[in-house]
């Protein structure tokens, strides 16, 4: 007889694990029903690229030049204009009661300038108290500017020169020419909603039991750790493969993000992350003593992590140290994957070190879960 | 061979000796009640026999095995019946039952689980769930759940706490029914009438073994001396009583007082001069009870609960 590991006990926990699943259906609905809502909520209502932002424009004079100058603004559509503002100060007002994000002023001496070829100069001011709100819109800035400034004069100068001025204006960003928040949101959030379930749920998991009182029978009858810790996880990362299918086809049809990779090579990653998120969560339940605790250590994760990935805030945005730090979670990791192998078309030589993290996170959870997990109840 | 033999048992909490240096023997097919107050470490003694606590101090075997070494072994061999229902509330009868039935490997698991579940009397009960069983047939459940393994030995936590006395004498039948074909049963109770079903018991008294051997042995061996008062005033008669050297306990039962000391010249001259006192007052030898018993040995153990 096997005492270390043994299949008919595994199916006996796996067995237990599902019906239990099945008879909380609060908790299951939950598991299946958030996924989607938050990709819902969150996909909309995330946009990193914000557009038509209220703009107040301080124009003295009405001369050609600032006309064209306004409507180039305008045609970015990062800016509308609500404002015509008579004074500086008065524009400045607006900004300080967060009417407008952005205010445009165009001196009197404008027009001159230009005519005479004697640096014109425009001023904008951001509102940047939200930096990545306003980063597009500063970004295009000084291209459109001066197309819009060519255009202007070209329409006086000579035929030839008119047509070298007729320029469109270019944002070029690469992997999201449209700059549409959602392509980046919605790759990351699959990521985030896994984690927000995978690790909570499974950080419960023997904690329940203790607070049940059934650890105590468990322990006293013929189970391995190994045993118990995989008849834990694995109906998990079957509910995992599920919610994952959910966010992917919601990804396609609510939000029409492209999908350039390869399907079974995402779908692989996946679960190595998924497996990696459950072996942490039970690790966190060998160390919780009550639910409660589980919940406050799932949480005590979850935020930085959140933080730190790359997901609420650009990653290389941040600061060196927090870099390194945001290299501990394994989200940091996903996100990479997903978001090169749906949006680039990596390959798994593009994407090997980011797996190979994964699967190192997988061999230290459980590793660390199966020798934190106490076969006694000392 | 013993099916449990140990010796010199400690197991702390803390600085808190919760069992100290506990030994115990108990033979094969025997029928073994664990008595003691709350507290005492009735639940930590077992838990250490089977293999869920590993002792501070002190050795020995259960069913032949090393409690130290060998508790998984041990965890195949015997059943354990804690004190709380811990089987899943949230799965059926049936289902909690193939649940241990896979555990341990029985095939086939049906046959097993419809077996029990005949002998238990709930087939037509079959899919509800555990957790919406009165008392009494949680316990049997329990019992069923735990014997299903057939164990050599069975480990039972206060089986019987909160439970109605029809079900209980229905519980010890079952397990002089279970011991006759050879199974050894360690119980740990409260009740008296229950240890007095029990071939042996062991009394322990904050971590320490006070006394064990036959109900007869205990009382015999508690050198307890009782006398019964009858007459009118007893209320008085027991005020009266009360504290003077001698006198280790005054119970109302009944009509009667029972006044209990190990002292008996002392119990004797204390009760003379309450006679003398108390008109109409009557004596008359009694036999020590092993509640008398219990309750001298509780208080003469000093609390380490506090």
């Amino acid at each position: 007889m096997n005492s270390v590991f043994s299949f008919a006990r595994l199916g006996a926990l796996l067995i237990k694990e599902f019906i239990q699943m099945r008879r909380d259906r609060i908790t299951f609905a939950m598991m299946l029903g958030v996924p989607l809502m938050q990709l819902v909520l969150f996909g909309f209502a995330i946009n990193n690229d914000p557009k038509s932002l209220p703009t107040a424009l301080v124009a003295i004079s009405n001369d050609q030049y600032t006309r064209a100058m306004v409507s180039a603004l305008q045609m970015t559509g990062y800016y509308h204009f609500d404002y015509v503002a008579q004074s500086a100060t008065e524009a400045e007002a607006l900004m300080a009661k967060g009417v407008v994000s952005f205010v445009v002023t165009i001196p009197a001496d404008f027009a001159r300038r230009v005519e005479r070829g004697d640096n014109p100069q425009i001023l904008i001011e951001a509102d940047a108290t939200d930096p990545s709100a306003a980063s597009g819109a500063v970004s295009t800035l000084s291209k459109v500017a001066s197309q819009a400034l060519l255009r202007a004069q070209g329409m006086q100068a000579t035929a030839a020169e008119s047509a070298r001025g007729q320029l469109q204006v270019v944002v070029h960003q690469r992997y999201n020419p449209e700059g549409v928040s959602q392509y980046n949101i919605v790759p990351g959030l699959l990521g985030v909603i896994l984690q927000m379930t995978m690790v909570m749920m499974t950080a419960m998991a023997l904690t329940r039991e203790t607070e049940r009182g059934t650890m105590e029978n468990l322990l006293a009858m013929p189970s391995s750790p190994a045993e118990i810790m995989l008849g834990k996880v694995l109906p998990f990362l079957v509910v995992g493969a599920v919610q994952m299918v959910v966010v992917l086809v919601a990804a396609k049809l609510l939000f029409s993000v492209p999908f350039v990779g390869s399907l079974t090579l995402l779908l692989s990653a996946v679960l190595v992350f998924v497996l990696a998120l459950v072996l942490l969560g039970y690790t966190i339940s060998t160390m919780a003593r009550s639910q409660m605790q589980a919940m406050q250590l799932t949480f005590f994760f979850f935020l930085p992590s959140i933080m730190l990935s790359g997901f609420m805030f650009p990653y290389r945005g941040m600061p060196g140290w927090a870099q390194v730090l945001g290299e501990i979670f394994p989200l940091t990791y996903f996100l990479r994957i997903t978001r090169a192998v749906m949006l680039k078309g990596a390959d798994f030589h593009a994407i090997g070190t980011e797996v190979g993290w994964l699967v190192l996170f997988v061999v230290v959870f459980a590793g660390t879960a199966l020798l934190r997990f106490r076969r006694t109840l000392d | 061979m013993n099916a449990i033999d140990v010796h010199g048992l400690v197991k702390r909490f803390g600085d808190k000796t919760v069992v100290d240096h506990v030994t115990m023997a108990v033979a094969e097919g025997e029928i073994v009640g664990f008595l003691g107050p709350n507290g005492s470490g009735k639940t930590t003694t077992i838990r250490i026999m089977c293999g869920l606590l590993t002792p501070d101090e002190g050795e020995g075997t259960v069913l032949g095995f090393n409690i130290r070494t060998d508790s998984l072994r041990i965890k195949r061999e015997v059943g354990y019946m804690t004190q709380k229902f811990s089987f899943y509330e949230d799965l059926t009868i049936g289902e909690n039952l193939e649940f241990v039935a896979r555990l341990y490997r029985l095939k086939p698991v049906g046959e097993y689980v419809a077996r029990t579940l005949e002998e238990l009397g709930l087939t037509s009960r079959r899919d509800q769930l555990a957790g919406t069983l009165s008392g009494g047939w949680k316990q049997r459940l329990a019992l069923a759940a735990c014997i299903m393994h057939k164990p050599k030995l069975l480990l039972l936590d206060e089986p019987t706490a909160g439970v109605d006395p029809k079900a209980r004498r229905e519980f010890w039948d079952e397990i002089h029914r279970l011991a006759s074909g050879g199974l050894t049963v360690l119980v740990s109770t409260h009740y008296m009438d229950e240890a007095e079903r029990c071939h042996r018991i062991s009394y322990i008294s904050y971590g320490k073994m006070l006394a064990t051997g036959t109900v007869a042995e205990v009382v015999r061996n508690a050198g307890l001396t009782t006398f019964i008062v009858e007459g009118p005033h007893l209320d008085r008669v027991a005020a009266a009583l009360d504290g003077r050297p001698g006198v280790d306990q005054v119970a109302p039962f009944g009509a009667t007082l029972h006044v209990v000391g190990s002292d008996r010249k002392k119990l004797e001259a204390a009760l003379a001069d309450v006679e003398k006192e108390h008109k109409g007052v009557t004596l008359t030898p009694g036999e020590t009870s092993l509640e008398d018993v219990f309750i001298q040995f509780m208080s003469g153990s000093k609390d380490n609960m506090a």
